[in-house]
């Protein structure tokens, strides 16, 4: 059997420092890794999800310096020394976040491979904007598909998390736990 | 009463109330683990090769250089896996990689293992394969008209995979006695799942011969016996695992190539094998909605009632068989569940064309011709000069009626939910009233929850559960079920909770995993809450009994007067005379032994006798009704659907916000296709995807989303666990037509094809505006020999089930 040489010499691995969910981590990854496959196959943090690894579906939204990026269109290189925030990140200690909560209450994660995205990117929206109108949580997630829930329950998981943020006792409305009378 | 369907029966504590899901803090931390989150050691990665060409004999593939490729372990071929699989036995025409020929692009023909998917990929561009074109079937006239090349070959003739004909009772007398007789073609186009979830497995070979694979699959079970019968080797050493499913609408019910593949690959390196598949080849796998183009001729009278329908389907299978026999029945069988239909012709073709196989999506060939149906009840009751709201009232379908083709139906508020929406959005003040460009369209529909048969025949329990009760207190739910969003698990411990008096959370729930779960066939069908519900009811209730008689000997008190809330087991006549659950099973295991029951369920048998009488029957029936406001732009053709009204008879919600979720769900995923979601290929005869992406594969996003005012309505089903009906794929059906019949209501056009985009809005409006029909459809229905119909008297015909066997005789020959 003939040999065949690989048609590029693997590149050295690349080694950066930089801040996950709090903590100062060191990796190092194939240098034409993007963010996502960092996370997931370098540091073991799986529950940022891919849908397309394109820049389509917003599944793989992440936080880096706070702001929601979708991790496949990163290159891992490009996090140097970036603080970037993932769902296992998100509740505090034993707490769940405020949306990660009304997420579970109202039904709003069903197959729950896109709510990673959701959820980072909702959180993004609430802290900028207190009392976001459900034309502005639909702006906001516009980047974001689910397949599941025809997004209603989404968006009420926003509203209530936010009212709850705000300080206000908000429970679900009757009509999104039992439908209209 | 109606509508607080959850807080129908108070004395329940755990049905109707709005439990969390028992996964959903999992899924929300990023704990849950789908299949492509696992690893092992040693794992390689697996990549596949698939057809650039869509219809070719292979003449040769020269693996050489990609065996050669540093890193590569394995590159398997089709003689590596001879034996032939599908998902129904009458259709087992694929290979897990092609043998002698491609029938599509992106058919599967080599696959490499190599150290990491780089590699692998890289690997795929080292393999030879030479190609001899065969003339491509595009469409289905082209199937019709082309017998040679055959796709396949086997099914009727030529490119025609399947042809069926029945009649319940006569539609010519029907029609005879119709006062006017109208036929409508109408096309729905084929769409696809679009699960976030890209598909992924991962197979592991033990050194004592057991496979085991990991895989996002809504068909555990029947993935269990395809791997078996492809790999030759015993279902008992075999383990299928179904990991949380990232979304799944129908397209994970087939064994698809890539779960066959790694098994193999795994047991040939003895190494774990994962794949995970690019969002391309997810398109490739396909098994979406079928293409289906339709003739519906009904024959009514000036009231509205419907005295015959003769309704006709063709159609587009793609390249394999698949569920593509079942999705045949299902585009007529349930047409008559809706409204009274005294007499009812189907005839219905599938084809072969060289495209990405068809199969079940979201109400399995159901919306297609619920959409012929419900677009043509508008221009009946518009014809009749009747309000197409009152019409439907009055032709719906009443509880335990039994349909012209023998099917059985149980509880059925059709008429309710046709109030509540009628009343809900106004209907009386808008219909025929709104502004030019405003409209309101109302349509409806009913679905099955589960089938009487699985796919193969056999009379075990289409489901199981098993429980263990143990001196921790804790309930070990075992079932064969696979979560894939619906809440599935979650209905496993709401059931058990209630008969046992304990809170759901004190459950663990064990899915989808052959090895530990007793079978259930499969998330599929809707049958899921309402088969593994039933099985699980039973087996809790058996573990009651269990502690019932254990508790009433220590208490001293008649086990009848026991009750189980609360997490305590106390005489109701003095509660507090009691114990807690924990005491009870404490009681139970010394008295007893260690604690174990089962339950399972098996559909009742249906009235029909005839062959093919099993397809169409189920235990019961939802329905729903719908109507949907838009605003459609003049000038430019779009269409914005405002909002949804949409009633839906569970029977008794188990978890209400769960219902919610799925209607709301349901109402998303039929605007979708109603205005943009399009399985489109290329013309010239290359049969190439066009759209094979997020991106160009249009989908509602939250800015096209309508919102949605979700009523839940009916009476407990006493076939139903706990009466709680389905709500999966039902509430989908009327979205389409409600919103076409709203795009009448705006503009005065008629779009009768799938999907209602901008261009043919504007066509129609412009060919109006001419003085020309307002329409935009199809105007012609092909025509091919069919077979003598199957005739079966209706049981106002005084008719047994059975066939007229003279003509089933004939049919054969």
């Amino acid at each position: 059997m003939k040999t065949v040489k690989k048609s590029k010499t693997k590149l050295e691995k690349a080694h950066i420092s930089l801040r996950v969910n709090g903590e100062s981590v060191e990796v190092a990854f194939a240098p034409h890794k993007t963010l996502l496959e960092v996370l997931r196959e370098d540091m073991g943090l799986t529950g940022t999800k891919h849908g397309c690894e394109l820049g389509e579906c917003g599944c793989c939204a992440v936080l880096v310096d706070g702001q929601p990026v979708l991790s496949c269109l990163v290159l891992g290189l490009a996090v140097e020394g970036r603080e970037v925030a993932t769902i296992e990140g998100m509740a505090d200690g034993t707490s769940l976040h405020p949306l990660q909560q009304t997420f579970a209450e109202l039904g709003a994660a069903q197959c729950g491979y896109c709510t990673p995205g959701f959820l980072l990117t909702a959180k993004v929206l609430i802290e900028k904007d207190a009392k976001p109108t459900r034309e502005e949580i639909k702006e906001a997630l516009a980047g974001n598909i689910c397949r599941c829930t025809g997004y209603i329950k989404i968006y009420e998981a926003v509203e209530l998390a936010a009212a709850r943020m705000r300080g206000e006792q908000a429970e679900p409305a009757e009509e999104s736990i039992y439908g209209r009378q | 009463m109606a509508g607080s369907n959850g807080s129908k029966r108070k004395s329940l504590k755990v049905i109707g109330k709005p439990f969390h899901k028992v996964d959903v803090k999992a899924k929300c931390t990023g704990e849950a683990l789908y299949a492509d989150d696992l690893t092992l050691p040693r794992m390689l990665h697996c990549k596949l090769l698939r057809s650039s060409v869509p219809h070719a004999r292979i003449v040769k593939i020269d693996t050489s250089r990609a065996e050669a490729y540093p890193g590569v372990k394995y590159v398997l071929v089709g003689k590596d896996l001879p034996t032939s699989f599908g998902a129904l036995p009458v259709s087992e025409d694929e290979h897990a990689l092609c043998i002698e020929k491609v029938r599509f692009v992106g058919d599967p023909v080599a696959a490499v293992a190599a150290i990491d998917e780089d590699t692998a990929t890289e690997a795929l561009d080292l393999i030879d394969v030479e190609y001899e074109p065969l003339p491509t079937i595009t469409s289905m006239q082209e199937a019709y008209d082309v017998s040679d090349p055959r796709i396949h070959e086997y099914g009727e003739d030529g490119n025609i995979h399947r042809k069926q004909v029945y009649e319940f009772g006569s539609v010519e007398a029907g029609f005879a006695a119709a006062d006017y007789v109208r036929e409508d073609i109408t096309f729905y186009e084929g769409s696809t799942h679009l699960a976030l979830e890209q598909h992924a497995s991962l197979a592991h070979y033990s050194h004592d011969n057991k496979l085991t694979l990991w895989s996002s699959t809504q068909d555990m079970h029947y993935l269990h016996r395809h791997l078996a019968q492809v790999l030759q080797i015993p279902t008992n050493k075999i383990r299928v695992i179904a990991t949380p499913c990232g979304g799944g609408f129908g397209g994970k019910c087939d064994p698809f190539n890539h779960e066959i593949v790694v098994s193999k690959l795994a047991m040939i390196l003895r190494r774990p094998v994962k794949i995970c598949l690019t969002r391309e080849e997810v398109f490739y796998c396909h098994r979406g909605r079928h293409p289906v183009l339709m003739a519906t001729k009904t024959g009514f009278k000036k009231d509205g009632s419907i005295t015959a329908m003769h309704h006709r389907t063709i159609l587009d299978g793609g390249a394999y068989g698949g569920h593509g026999v079942a999705s045949t029945f299902y585009t007529g069988i349930l047409q008559t569940t809706t409204y009274q239909l005294p007499n009812y012709k189907f005839e219905a073709v599938r084809v072969f064309t060289n495209k990405a196989p068809c199969g079940p999506k979201r109400g399995h060939g159901t919306p297609q011709p619920r959409w012929a149906q419900e677009i043509q009840m508008d221009r009946i009751a518009e014809q009749c000069g009747l309000d197409p709201a009152d019409m439907r009232w009055q032709q719906a379908v009443l509880p335990g009626h039994v349909t012209a083709n023998w099917i059985k139906i149980g509880t059925f508020a059709l008429r309710e939910a046709i109030e509540k929406v009628v009343e809900g959005s106004g209907w009386k003040k808008k219909f025929r009233k709104l502004p030019y460009g405003k409209g309101i369209g109302i349509a409806c529909s009913a679905y099955m929850c589960g089938t009487q048969t699985p796919i193969y025949w056999n009379k075990m329990p289409q489901s199981g559960v098993q429980l263990k009760l143990d001196r921790s207190g804790m309930v070990t739910i075992f079932c064969g079920s696979a979560e894939i969003g619906q809440g599935s698990d979650s209905i496993l411990a709401y059931c058990v909770a209630e008969v046992l008096g304990i809170d759901p959370f004190d459950t663990k729930v064990v899915t989808g995993d052959t090895d530990l779960t007793p079978v259930d066939i499969g998330s599929y069908s809707s049958r899921v809450t309402l088969m593994t519900g039933n099985a699980a009811i039973q087996a809790a209730e058996r573990a009651r009994e269990f502690l019932r008689q254990a508790v009433a000997e220590k208490l001293q008190v008649p086990g009848e007067r026991l009750v189980f809330a609360d997490r305590r087991v106390f005489d109701s006549e003095n509660p507090e005379k009691g114990m807690t659950f924990i005491e009870a099973v404490w009681l139970a295991e010394s008295k007893f032994g260690t604690l174990g029951t089962v339950g399972s369920y098996t559909p009742p048998a249906a009235p029909g006798k005839f062959k093919g009488a099993t397809i169409g029957p189920s235990p019961a029936f939802s329905c729903t009704a719908a109507i949907a406001e838009v605003d459609v732009n003049p000038e430019t053709g779009i269409v914005t659907v405002e909002r949804m009204w949409i009633a839906h008879d569970i029977g008794q919600a188990i978890n209400p916000v769960l219902v919610i979720g799925q209607v709301e769900g349901d109402v998303y995923m039929g605007l979708g296709e109603a205005l943009m979601e399009d399985m489109a290929y290329r013309g010239n005869r290359n049969v190439v995807m066009k759209n094979p992406s997020f991106l160009e594969y249009k989908s509602p996003t939250t800015m096209e989303m309508c919102d949605v005012v979700t009523y839940l309505v009916g009476e407990p089903e006493p076939n139903a666990p706990f009466g709680a009906k389905e709500a999966g794929q039902g509430p989908q059906l009327p979205v389409p037509p409600a919103i076409a019949n709203a795009i009448y209501d705006a503009v005065g056009v008629r779009i009768d094809e799938i999907p209602i985009t901008p261009d043919k809005v504007l066509k129609a409006i412009k060919l109006k505006a001419k003085g020309l029909e307002g329409r935009v459809g199809p105007t012609v229905f092909p025509t091919c020999p069919m077979p003598e119909a199957v005739i079966v008297p209706t049981p106002y015909d005084g008719g047994d089930g059975k066939a007229l066997e003279d003509k089933a005789a004939l049919t054969k020959k």
